[in-house]
Protein backbone atom coordinates (compact mmCIF):
# COMPACT_ATOMS: atom_id res chain seq x y z
CA UNK A 1 0.00 0.00 0.00
CA UNK A 2 2.83 2.38 0.87
CA UNK A 3 4.45 1.74 -2.49
CA UNK A 4 1.15 2.24 -4.32
CA UNK A 5 0.72 5.67 -2.72
CA UNK A 6 4.25 6.70 -3.69
CA UNK A 7 3.76 5.41 -7.24
CA UNK A 8 0.49 7.36 -7.45
CA UNK A 9 2.27 10.51 -6.33
CA UNK A 10 5.02 10.09 -8.92
CA UNK A 11 2.37 9.62 -11.64
CA UNK A 12 0.68 12.83 -10.51
CA UNK A 13 3.94 14.75 -10.87
CA UNK A 14 4.39 13.24 -14.33
CA UNK A 15 0.89 14.40 -15.25
CA UNK A 16 1.82 17.98 -14.28
CA UNK A 17 4.84 17.70 -16.56
CA UNK A 18 2.60 16.45 -19.37
CA UNK A 19 0.15 19.36 -18.97
CA UNK A 20 2.97 21.92 -18.96
CA UNK A 21 4.36 20.25 -22.09
CA UNK A 22 1.12 21.09 -23.89
CA UNK A 23 1.72 24.77 -23.11
CA UNK A 24 5.39 24.66 -24.13
CA UNK A 25 6.02 27.25 -26.86
CA UNK A 26 8.92 25.40 -28.43
CA UNK A 27 11.40 28.26 -27.99
CA UNK A 28 14.67 28.22 -26.09
CA UNK A 29 13.53 31.14 -23.93
CA UNK A 30 10.38 29.28 -22.95
CA UNK A 31 12.25 26.05 -22.16
CA UNK A 32 15.00 27.78 -20.17
CA UNK A 33 13.24 30.71 -18.41
CA UNK A 34 9.49 30.17 -19.04
CA UNK A 35 9.48 33.34 -21.21
CA UNK A 36 9.83 35.36 -17.95
CA UNK A 37 6.15 35.10 -17.04
CA UNK A 38 6.13 33.61 -13.53
CA UNK A 39 3.96 35.39 -10.95
CA UNK A 40 4.55 36.05 -7.20
CA UNK A 41 3.04 32.90 -5.69
CA UNK A 42 4.64 30.46 -8.12
CA UNK A 43 7.96 32.32 -7.73
CA UNK A 44 7.79 31.97 -3.94
CA UNK A 45 6.94 28.28 -4.16
CA UNK A 46 9.62 27.52 -6.76
CA UNK A 47 12.35 29.48 -4.97
CA UNK A 48 11.47 27.92 -1.63
CA UNK A 49 10.88 24.42 -3.01
CA UNK A 50 14.11 24.57 -4.96
CA UNK A 51 16.08 25.66 -1.92
CA UNK A 52 14.56 23.10 0.45
CA UNK A 53 15.81 19.66 -0.45
CA UNK A 54 16.71 16.37 1.20
CA UNK A 55 19.12 18.56 3.19
CA UNK A 56 16.22 20.28 4.95
CA UNK A 57 14.27 17.14 5.76
CA UNK A 58 16.55 14.10 5.93
CA UNK A 59 19.78 16.04 6.51
CA UNK A 60 18.39 18.40 9.17
CA UNK A 61 16.65 15.65 11.12
CA UNK A 62 19.76 13.46 10.88
CA UNK A 63 21.99 16.26 12.17
CA UNK A 64 19.53 17.15 14.96
CA UNK A 65 19.53 13.46 15.93
CA UNK A 66 23.15 13.87 17.05
CA UNK A 67 23.43 17.58 17.84
CA UNK A 68 20.02 18.60 19.16
CA UNK A 69 17.96 21.74 18.74
CA UNK A 70 21.02 23.85 17.90
CA UNK A 71 20.69 22.68 14.29
CA UNK A 72 17.66 24.97 13.88
CA UNK A 73 19.79 28.01 14.75
CA UNK A 74 22.71 26.82 12.62
CA UNK A 75 20.79 26.54 9.36
CA UNK A 76 17.11 27.49 9.68
CA UNK A 77 16.98 30.83 11.47
CA UNK A 78 20.23 31.93 9.81
CA UNK A 79 18.61 31.15 6.44
CA UNK A 80 15.48 33.02 7.52
CA UNK A 81 17.58 36.17 7.77
CA UNK A 82 20.23 35.74 5.08
CA UNK A 83 18.28 34.14 2.21
CA UNK A 84 15.51 36.76 1.88
CA UNK A 85 18.12 39.49 2.32
CA UNK A 86 20.01 38.00 -0.63
CA UNK A 87 16.75 37.85 -2.61
CA UNK A 88 16.18 41.52 -1.77
CA UNK A 89 19.61 42.81 -2.73
CA UNK A 90 20.40 40.49 -5.67
CA UNK A 91 17.15 39.09 -7.10
CA UNK A 92 15.34 42.08 -8.63
CA UNK A 93 18.59 43.65 -9.83
CA UNK A 94 19.75 40.48 -11.60
CA UNK A 95 16.27 39.94 -12.99
CA UNK A 96 16.28 43.46 -14.40
CA UNK A 97 19.67 42.99 -16.07
CA UNK A 98 18.61 39.55 -17.33
CA UNK A 99 15.50 40.92 -18.93
CA UNK A 100 17.28 43.91 -20.45
CA UNK A 101 20.15 41.93 -21.95
CA UNK A 102 18.42 38.58 -22.51
CA UNK A 103 20.50 36.47 -20.14
CA UNK A 104 19.49 32.86 -19.67
CA UNK A 105 22.31 31.85 -17.31
CA UNK A 106 24.44 33.16 -14.48
CA UNK A 107 27.61 32.63 -16.53
CA UNK A 108 26.29 34.89 -19.31
CA UNK A 109 25.83 37.69 -16.79
CA UNK A 110 29.25 37.44 -15.21
CA UNK A 111 30.96 36.99 -18.60
CA UNK A 112 29.27 40.10 -19.91
CA UNK A 113 29.74 42.12 -16.73
CA UNK A 114 33.52 41.81 -16.87
CA UNK A 115 33.85 41.26 -20.62
CA UNK A 116 35.71 38.01 -20.25
CA UNK A 117 35.08 34.57 -21.72
CA UNK A 118 37.72 33.20 -19.36
CA UNK A 119 35.84 34.34 -16.25
CA UNK A 120 32.70 32.68 -17.63
CA UNK A 121 34.49 29.43 -18.35
CA UNK A 122 36.24 29.30 -14.96
CA UNK A 123 32.97 30.02 -13.22
CA UNK A 124 31.15 27.34 -15.24
CA UNK A 125 33.67 24.71 -14.15
CA UNK A 126 33.51 25.73 -10.49
CA UNK A 127 29.71 25.92 -10.42
CA UNK A 128 29.34 22.46 -11.96
CA UNK A 129 31.87 20.98 -9.51
CA UNK A 130 30.04 22.51 -6.54
CA UNK A 131 26.63 21.45 -7.78
CA UNK A 132 27.49 17.76 -7.99
CA UNK A 133 27.47 17.18 -4.18
CA UNK A 134 24.20 19.10 -4.05
CA UNK A 135 22.70 16.81 -6.70
CA UNK A 136 23.96 13.80 -4.79
CA UNK A 137 21.97 14.91 -1.74
CA UNK A 138 18.76 14.61 -3.74
CA UNK A 139 19.53 11.35 -5.50
CA UNK A 140 20.68 9.67 -2.29
CA UNK A 141 17.72 11.11 -0.39
CA UNK A 142 15.24 9.50 -2.78
CA UNK A 143 16.92 6.12 -2.44
CA UNK A 144 17.09 6.30 1.35
CA UNK A 145 13.43 7.27 1.61
CA UNK A 146 12.08 4.45 -0.54
CA UNK A 147 14.36 1.85 1.02
CA UNK A 148 13.54 2.80 4.62
CA UNK A 149 9.82 3.24 4.10
CA UNK A 150 9.57 -0.25 2.60
CA UNK A 151 11.77 -1.73 5.32
CA UNK A 152 14.50 -2.54 2.81
CA UNK A 153 12.20 -4.33 0.34
CA UNK A 154 13.12 -1.73 -2.28
CA UNK A 155 16.91 -1.21 -2.41
CA UNK A 156 18.28 2.33 -2.29
CA UNK A 157 19.50 2.16 -5.88
CA UNK A 158 15.99 1.43 -7.13
CA UNK A 159 14.54 4.42 -5.26
CA UNK A 160 17.25 6.73 -6.60
CA UNK A 161 16.76 5.44 -10.12
CA UNK A 162 12.96 5.79 -10.03
CA UNK A 163 13.22 9.37 -8.85
CA UNK A 164 15.83 10.28 -11.47
CA UNK A 165 13.62 8.87 -14.24
CA UNK A 166 10.54 10.81 -13.10
CA UNK A 167 12.47 14.09 -12.85
CA UNK A 168 14.08 13.51 -16.26
CA UNK A 169 10.61 12.96 -17.75
CA UNK A 170 8.96 16.14 -16.52
CA UNK A 171 12.00 18.41 -16.86
CA UNK A 172 12.65 17.42 -20.47
CA UNK A 173 8.94 17.64 -21.29
CA UNK A 174 8.09 21.03 -19.86
CA UNK A 175 11.40 22.84 -19.34
CA UNK A 176 11.34 25.56 -16.72
CA UNK A 177 7.57 26.10 -16.91
CA UNK A 178 6.96 22.41 -16.13
CA UNK A 179 9.60 22.57 -13.41
CA UNK A 180 8.01 25.67 -11.84
CA UNK A 181 4.54 24.10 -11.83
CA UNK A 182 5.80 20.79 -10.47
CA UNK A 183 7.81 22.70 -7.85
CA UNK A 184 4.79 24.69 -6.73
CA UNK A 185 2.72 21.54 -6.35
CA UNK A 186 5.52 19.68 -4.61
CA UNK A 187 6.34 22.54 -2.25
CA UNK A 188 2.72 22.69 -1.12
CA UNK A 189 2.79 18.89 -0.71
CA UNK A 190 5.92 18.74 1.42
CA UNK A 191 4.96 21.72 3.57
CA UNK A 192 1.50 20.27 4.19
CA UNK A 193 2.63 16.70 4.71
CA UNK A 194 5.53 17.86 6.89
CA UNK A 195 3.06 19.51 9.27
CA UNK A 196 0.86 16.38 9.23
CA UNK A 197 3.90 14.16 9.91
CA UNK A 198 4.83 16.32 12.88
CA UNK A 199 1.31 16.25 14.32
CA UNK A 200 0.81 12.50 13.79
CA UNK A 201 4.16 11.47 15.31
CA UNK A 202 3.72 13.79 18.29
CA UNK A 203 0.18 12.51 18.87
CA UNK A 204 1.25 8.86 18.66
CA UNK A 205 4.19 9.55 20.98
CA UNK A 206 1.86 10.81 23.71
CA UNK A 207 1.95 14.54 22.92
CA UNK A 208 4.61 17.24 23.05
CA UNK A 209 4.75 17.29 26.85
CA UNK A 210 5.41 13.55 27.15
CA UNK A 211 8.01 13.64 24.37
CA UNK A 212 9.93 16.53 25.94
CA UNK A 213 9.78 14.92 29.39
CA UNK A 214 11.29 11.72 27.99
CA UNK A 215 14.00 13.68 26.19
CA UNK A 216 14.79 15.69 29.33
CA UNK A 217 15.25 12.43 31.20
CA UNK A 218 17.14 10.43 28.56
CA UNK A 219 18.93 12.97 26.30
CA UNK A 220 18.89 16.38 28.06
CA UNK A 221 21.97 17.53 26.14
CA UNK A 222 19.90 17.66 22.92
CA UNK A 223 17.54 20.33 24.33
CA UNK A 224 20.31 22.93 24.69
CA UNK A 225 23.32 23.91 22.60
CA UNK A 226 25.83 23.03 25.33
CA UNK A 227 28.98 21.56 23.85
CA UNK A 228 27.22 20.19 20.76
CA UNK A 229 27.33 23.58 19.01
CA UNK A 230 30.02 26.15 19.65
CA UNK A 231 29.32 29.92 19.66
CA UNK A 232 31.90 30.59 16.93
CA UNK A 233 30.32 27.86 14.85
CA UNK A 234 26.89 29.51 15.12
CA UNK A 235 28.38 32.87 14.17
CA UNK A 236 30.21 31.58 11.11
CA UNK A 237 27.43 29.23 9.97
CA UNK A 238 25.50 32.41 9.14
CA UNK A 239 27.73 32.76 6.07
CA UNK A 240 26.57 29.45 4.57
CA UNK A 241 23.08 30.59 3.45
CA UNK A 242 24.79 33.29 1.35
CA UNK A 243 25.19 30.39 -1.07
CA UNK A 244 21.68 31.08 -2.34
CA UNK A 245 23.07 34.14 -4.13
CA UNK A 246 25.33 31.99 -6.31
CA UNK A 247 23.22 28.88 -6.92
CA UNK A 248 22.76 28.57 -10.71
CA UNK A 249 19.24 27.18 -10.22
CA UNK A 250 18.22 30.13 -8.04
CA UNK A 251 19.59 32.57 -10.59
CA UNK A 252 17.60 30.77 -13.29
CA UNK A 253 14.39 31.04 -11.27
CA UNK A 254 15.01 34.72 -10.58
CA UNK A 255 15.09 35.31 -14.33
CA UNK A 256 11.59 33.82 -14.73
CA UNK A 257 9.85 36.56 -12.72
CA UNK A 258 7.24 38.60 -14.56
CA UNK A 259 8.50 41.89 -13.10
CA UNK A 260 10.77 43.19 -10.34
CA UNK A 261 7.98 43.51 -7.78
CA UNK A 262 7.16 39.81 -8.26
CA UNK A 263 9.96 39.18 -5.74
CA UNK A 264 8.22 40.98 -2.88
CA UNK A 265 6.11 38.05 -1.69
CA UNK A 266 9.07 35.64 -1.74
CA UNK A 267 11.19 38.06 0.32
CA UNK A 268 8.58 38.57 3.03
CA UNK A 269 7.21 35.01 3.25
CA UNK A 270 10.52 33.16 3.10
CA UNK A 271 11.39 33.30 6.86
CA UNK A 272 7.96 31.94 7.77
CA UNK A 273 8.22 29.11 5.23
CA UNK A 274 11.64 28.17 6.60
CA UNK A 275 10.25 27.88 10.12
CA UNK A 276 7.31 25.77 8.90
CA UNK A 277 9.62 23.20 7.28
CA UNK A 278 12.57 23.15 9.70
CA UNK A 279 10.68 23.05 13.00
CA UNK A 280 9.24 19.55 12.30
CA UNK A 281 12.52 18.32 10.79
CA UNK A 282 14.71 19.35 13.72
CA UNK A 283 12.21 18.44 16.43
CA UNK A 284 11.52 14.99 14.95
CA UNK A 285 15.27 14.37 14.62
CA UNK A 286 15.73 15.17 18.32
CA UNK A 287 12.76 13.02 19.32
CA UNK A 288 14.17 10.22 17.15
CA UNK A 289 17.30 10.18 19.29
CA UNK A 290 15.20 8.82 22.13
CA UNK A 291 12.85 6.64 20.08
CA UNK A 292 15.23 5.16 17.47
CA UNK A 293 18.62 5.13 19.22
CA UNK A 294 21.83 3.73 17.80
CA UNK A 295 22.01 5.36 14.34
CA UNK A 296 25.60 6.37 13.60
CA UNK A 297 27.25 8.37 10.81
CA UNK A 298 25.35 8.65 7.51
CA UNK A 299 22.65 6.29 8.88
CA UNK A 300 21.38 9.18 11.02
CA UNK A 301 19.97 10.71 7.79
CA UNK A 302 17.36 7.94 7.85
CA UNK A 303 15.88 8.91 11.23
CA UNK A 304 12.93 10.89 9.81
CA UNK A 305 11.85 8.07 7.51
CA UNK A 306 12.30 5.53 10.34
CA UNK A 307 10.07 7.68 12.55
CA UNK A 308 7.42 7.79 9.83
CA UNK A 309 7.57 4.01 9.38
CA UNK A 310 7.42 3.51 13.15
CA UNK A 311 4.44 5.72 13.86
CA UNK A 312 2.48 5.86 10.63
CA UNK A 313 2.63 2.65 8.62
CA UNK A 314 0.47 2.01 5.56
CA UNK A 315 -1.21 4.72 3.49
CA UNK A 316 -0.08 7.52 5.78
CA UNK A 317 3.53 6.36 5.49
CA UNK A 318 3.17 6.44 1.72
CA UNK A 319 1.81 9.99 1.83
CA UNK A 320 4.49 11.18 4.20
CA UNK A 321 7.22 9.54 2.15
CA UNK A 322 5.72 11.25 -0.90
CA UNK A 323 6.28 14.52 0.99
CA UNK A 324 9.99 13.68 1.31
CA UNK A 325 10.09 12.79 -2.39
CA UNK A 326 8.40 16.10 -3.18
CA UNK A 327 11.08 18.06 -1.33
CA UNK A 328 13.86 16.13 -3.02
CA UNK A 329 12.49 16.30 -6.56
CA UNK A 330 11.54 19.99 -6.35
CA UNK A 331 15.23 20.80 -5.97
CA UNK A 332 16.71 18.17 -8.20
CA UNK A 333 14.69 19.28 -11.21
CA UNK A 334 15.83 22.91 -11.03
CA UNK A 335 19.45 22.02 -10.39
CA UNK A 336 19.62 19.72 -13.38
CA UNK A 337 17.77 22.14 -15.63
CA UNK A 338 20.14 24.93 -14.58
CA UNK A 339 23.13 22.75 -15.41
CA UNK A 340 21.73 21.80 -18.79
CA UNK A 341 20.92 25.44 -19.56
CA UNK A 342 24.48 26.47 -18.73
CA UNK A 343 25.91 23.64 -20.80
CA UNK A 344 23.74 24.52 -23.81
CA UNK A 345 24.11 28.30 -23.64
CA UNK A 346 27.58 28.75 -22.18
CA UNK A 347 29.47 25.91 -23.80
CA UNK A 348 27.73 24.44 -26.86
CA UNK A 349 26.19 27.66 -28.12
CA UNK A 350 28.84 30.13 -26.99
CA UNK A 351 31.87 28.19 -28.16
CA UNK A 352 30.48 26.03 -30.95
CA UNK A 353 27.34 26.83 -32.77
CA UNK A 354 26.64 30.51 -31.95
CA UNK A 355 23.67 31.82 -33.92
CA UNK A 356 23.50 28.69 -36.06
CA UNK A 357 21.85 26.88 -33.17
CA UNK A 358 18.11 26.82 -33.69
CA UNK A 359 15.64 26.86 -30.79
CA UNK A 360 14.90 23.20 -31.47
CA UNK A 361 18.58 22.27 -31.30
CA UNK A 362 19.04 24.27 -28.07
CA UNK A 363 16.16 22.43 -26.43
CA UNK A 364 17.47 19.07 -27.66
CA UNK A 365 20.94 19.83 -26.32
CA UNK A 366 19.46 20.85 -22.98
CA UNK A 367 17.43 17.64 -22.77
CA UNK A 368 20.41 15.42 -23.61
CA UNK A 369 22.50 17.12 -20.95
CA UNK A 370 19.76 16.56 -18.36
CA UNK A 371 19.92 12.82 -19.08
CA UNK A 372 23.74 12.83 -19.03
CA UNK A 373 24.13 14.69 -15.74
CA UNK A 374 21.56 12.43 -14.08
CA UNK A 375 23.46 9.35 -15.26
CA UNK A 376 26.71 10.65 -13.75
CA UNK A 377 25.08 11.72 -10.48
CA UNK A 378 23.22 8.44 -10.15
CA UNK A 379 26.44 6.44 -10.57
CA UNK A 380 28.19 8.64 -8.01
CA UNK A 381 25.34 8.13 -5.54
CA UNK A 382 26.08 4.40 -5.59
CA UNK A 383 29.62 4.89 -4.31
CA UNK A 384 29.62 8.06 -2.18
CA UNK A 385 28.78 7.31 1.43
CA UNK A 386 28.56 10.59 3.36
CA UNK A 387 25.93 12.21 5.57
CA UNK A 388 23.43 14.28 3.58
CA UNK A 389 23.95 17.21 5.93
CA UNK A 390 27.74 17.15 5.49
CA UNK A 391 27.54 16.91 1.71
CA UNK A 392 25.18 19.87 1.73
CA UNK A 393 27.34 22.00 3.98
CA UNK A 394 30.40 21.48 1.76
CA UNK A 395 28.48 22.33 -1.40
CA UNK A 396 26.86 25.42 0.16
CA UNK A 397 30.17 26.62 1.60
CA UNK A 398 31.71 26.73 -1.87
CA UNK A 399 28.79 28.64 -3.35
CA UNK A 400 28.73 31.05 -0.38
CA UNK A 401 32.42 31.79 -0.85
CA UNK A 402 31.66 32.95 -4.42
CA UNK A 403 29.27 35.65 -3.12
CA UNK A 404 31.84 38.47 -3.48
CA UNK A 405 31.51 37.97 -7.26
CA UNK A 406 27.80 38.82 -7.19
CA UNK A 407 28.30 41.72 -4.78
CA UNK A 408 31.11 43.19 -6.87
CA UNK A 409 29.27 42.67 -10.15
CA UNK A 410 26.15 44.45 -8.92
CA UNK A 411 27.46 47.12 -6.59
CA UNK A 412 31.17 47.81 -7.21
CA UNK A 413 31.96 49.73 -10.36
CA UNK A 414 35.71 49.43 -9.88
CA UNK A 415 35.65 45.61 -9.91
CA UNK A 416 37.49 44.03 -12.84
CA UNK A 417 37.93 40.71 -14.56
CA UNK A 418 41.29 40.27 -12.78
CA UNK A 419 39.48 40.54 -9.47
CA UNK A 420 36.89 38.01 -10.66
CA UNK A 421 39.60 35.56 -11.75
CA UNK A 422 41.38 35.95 -8.42
CA UNK A 423 38.18 35.37 -6.48
CA UNK A 424 37.15 32.25 -8.42
CA UNK A 425 40.67 30.79 -8.26
CA UNK A 426 40.86 31.43 -4.50
CA UNK A 427 37.55 29.68 -3.87
CA UNK A 428 38.45 26.70 -6.08
CA UNK A 429 41.81 26.26 -4.35
CA UNK A 430 40.61 26.66 -0.77
CA UNK A 431 37.47 24.56 -1.26
CA UNK A 432 39.45 21.68 -2.75
CA UNK A 433 42.01 21.88 0.04
CA UNK A 434 39.41 21.94 2.81
CA UNK A 435 37.33 19.11 1.33
CA UNK A 436 40.37 16.81 1.10
CA UNK A 437 41.53 17.93 4.53
CA UNK A 438 38.18 17.28 6.24
CA UNK A 439 36.57 14.52 4.15
CA UNK A 440 37.02 11.92 6.89
CA UNK A 441 36.46 14.31 9.77
CA UNK A 442 32.73 14.95 10.39
CA UNK A 443 32.09 18.31 12.05
CA UNK A 444 35.45 19.74 10.97
CA UNK A 445 36.13 23.31 12.05
CA UNK A 446 39.42 25.17 11.94
CA UNK A 447 41.62 23.88 14.71
CA UNK A 448 38.50 22.58 16.45
CA UNK A 449 37.64 26.19 17.33
CA UNK A 450 34.16 26.24 15.82
CA UNK A 451 35.29 28.51 12.98
CA UNK A 452 33.72 27.13 9.80
CA UNK A 453 35.89 26.95 6.65
CA UNK A 454 33.25 28.98 4.82
CA UNK A 455 34.23 32.07 6.83
CA UNK A 456 37.86 31.78 5.74
CA UNK A 457 36.94 31.08 2.12
CA UNK A 458 34.52 34.01 2.03
CA UNK A 459 37.05 36.44 3.50
CA UNK A 460 39.81 35.23 1.16
CA UNK A 461 37.51 35.41 -1.87
CA UNK A 462 36.49 38.98 -1.01
CA UNK A 463 40.11 39.99 -0.42
CA UNK A 464 41.13 38.45 -3.75
CA UNK A 465 38.36 40.33 -5.55
CA UNK A 466 39.41 43.67 -4.02
CA UNK A 467 43.15 43.13 -4.52
CA UNK A 468 42.80 41.80 -8.06
CA UNK A 469 40.55 44.69 -9.05
CA UNK A 470 42.63 47.46 -7.53
CA UNK A 471 45.86 46.08 -8.99
CA UNK A 472 44.43 45.97 -12.53
CA UNK A 473 43.32 48.70 -14.92
CA UNK A 474 39.89 50.22 -14.22
CA UNK A 475 36.99 48.87 -16.32
CA UNK A 476 36.13 50.68 -19.53
CA UNK A 477 33.40 53.35 -19.22
CA UNK A 478 31.24 51.81 -21.97
CA UNK A 479 30.92 48.58 -20.02
CA UNK A 480 30.11 50.43 -16.81
CA UNK A 481 27.40 52.38 -18.61
CA UNK A 482 25.80 49.11 -19.57
CA UNK A 483 25.53 47.90 -15.99
CA UNK A 484 25.27 51.16 -14.07
CA UNK A 485 22.93 53.30 -16.17
CA UNK A 486 23.20 57.01 -15.49
CA UNK A 487 26.91 56.99 -14.77
CA UNK A 488 27.97 57.25 -18.44
CA UNK A 489 26.34 57.72 -21.81
CA UNK A 490 26.03 54.60 -23.87
CA UNK A 491 23.91 51.48 -23.48
CA UNK A 492 24.99 50.05 -26.80
CA UNK A 493 25.57 46.28 -26.69
CA UNK A 494 29.15 45.16 -26.36
CA UNK A 495 30.61 42.02 -27.80
CA UNK A 496 31.28 39.51 -25.03
CA UNK A 497 34.97 39.50 -24.41
CA UNK A 498 35.37 43.04 -25.71
CA UNK B 1 12.58 57.62 3.13
CA UNK B 2 16.37 57.60 3.35
CA UNK B 3 16.14 57.47 7.15
CA UNK B 4 13.72 54.53 7.04
CA UNK B 5 16.02 52.68 4.66
CA UNK B 6 18.99 53.21 6.95
CA UNK B 7 16.94 52.12 9.95
CA UNK B 8 15.98 48.91 8.12
CA UNK B 9 19.58 48.18 7.16
CA UNK B 10 20.50 48.75 10.81
CA UNK B 11 17.72 46.32 11.80
CA UNK B 12 19.28 43.70 9.50
CA UNK B 13 22.62 44.17 11.24
CA UNK B 14 20.94 44.00 14.64
CA UNK B 15 19.24 40.72 13.68
CA UNK B 16 22.60 39.32 12.63
CA UNK B 17 23.92 40.05 16.14
CA UNK B 18 20.76 38.84 17.88
CA UNK B 19 21.06 35.51 16.08
CA UNK B 20 23.87 34.68 18.50
CA UNK B 21 21.72 34.03 21.59
CA UNK B 22 24.53 33.25 24.02
CA UNK B 23 22.45 33.83 27.21
CA UNK B 24 20.15 30.93 26.23
CA UNK B 25 22.97 28.55 25.31
CA UNK B 26 22.54 26.19 28.27
CA UNK B 27 19.01 27.14 29.24
CA UNK B 28 16.87 23.96 29.32
CA UNK B 29 13.55 25.64 30.23
CA UNK B 30 10.51 24.76 28.15
CA UNK B 31 8.37 27.56 26.72
CA UNK B 32 5.12 26.64 24.97
CA UNK B 33 6.22 23.03 25.31
CA UNK B 34 9.47 23.54 23.38
CA UNK B 35 13.05 24.27 24.53
CA UNK B 36 13.51 28.00 25.01
CA UNK B 37 16.49 28.04 22.61
CA UNK B 38 14.24 26.72 19.85
CA UNK B 39 11.39 29.11 20.65
CA UNK B 40 13.83 32.03 20.52
CA UNK B 41 14.90 31.11 17.00
CA UNK B 42 11.28 30.63 15.90
CA UNK B 43 10.59 34.16 17.14
CA UNK B 44 13.73 35.25 15.30
CA UNK B 45 12.21 33.94 12.04
CA UNK B 46 9.08 36.02 12.69
CA UNK B 47 11.21 39.10 13.37
CA UNK B 48 13.13 38.51 10.14
CA UNK B 49 9.82 38.38 8.22
CA UNK B 50 8.81 41.73 9.73
CA UNK B 51 12.10 43.38 8.75
CA UNK B 52 11.76 41.95 5.23
CA UNK B 53 8.24 43.39 5.03
CA UNK B 54 9.71 46.76 5.99
CA UNK B 55 12.43 46.46 3.36
CA UNK B 56 10.03 45.73 0.50
CA UNK B 57 7.70 48.52 1.68
CA UNK B 58 10.20 51.30 2.32
CA UNK B 59 13.53 50.37 0.78
CA UNK B 60 12.45 48.77 -2.48
CA UNK B 61 14.64 49.66 -5.49
CA UNK B 62 11.69 51.23 -7.32
CA UNK B 63 13.95 52.22 -10.21
CA UNK B 64 13.81 48.58 -11.28
CA UNK B 65 10.01 48.73 -11.54
CA UNK B 66 10.36 51.99 -13.47
CA UNK B 67 12.71 50.20 -15.89
CA UNK B 68 9.70 48.12 -16.83
CA UNK B 69 7.90 51.19 -18.14
CA UNK B 70 6.16 51.86 -14.84
CA UNK B 71 3.64 49.09 -15.27
CA UNK B 72 1.24 48.68 -12.35
CA UNK B 73 2.72 51.68 -10.62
Amino acid sequence: MTLAVIAGYLLLVLAIGAVSHRLFRGTGEDYFVATRTIGPFVLLMTLFGTHMTAFSLLGASGEAYGRGIGVFALMASSSALVVPAVFFFFGPRLWSLGKRFGYLTQVQFFRDRWGSDGVGLALFAVLVALLVPYLLIGVKGGGITLSQITDGAVPEWVGSLAMCLVVIAYVTAGGLRGTAWANTFQTLVFMGLGAITFAVILERSGGLGAVMARLAAERPELLVRGDLVRPLELLTYTAIPLSVGMFPHMFMHWLTARRAETFRLAIVAYPVCVAIVWLPSVTLGVIGAAQVPGLAGPAASTVLVRMIALHAPGILAGLLAAGVFAAVMSSLDSQVLALSTMFTQDIVRHYGLHDRMSDRLQVLSGRLFVVGIFAVTYLLSLVVDRSIFRLGVWSFSGFAALTPLAVAALFWRRSTRAGAYASVATVATLWTWYVFRAWNEPGYTLGGSGLMPVAVMLAASAAAMVAGSLLSAPPEPRRLARFFPGTTKSLEPLEPGA
Amino acid sequence: MKLRRRALYAALAALFLLHNDLPLWNDARLVLGLPVGLVYHLAFCAAAALVMAGLVAWAWPSRLDDDEGGRRR
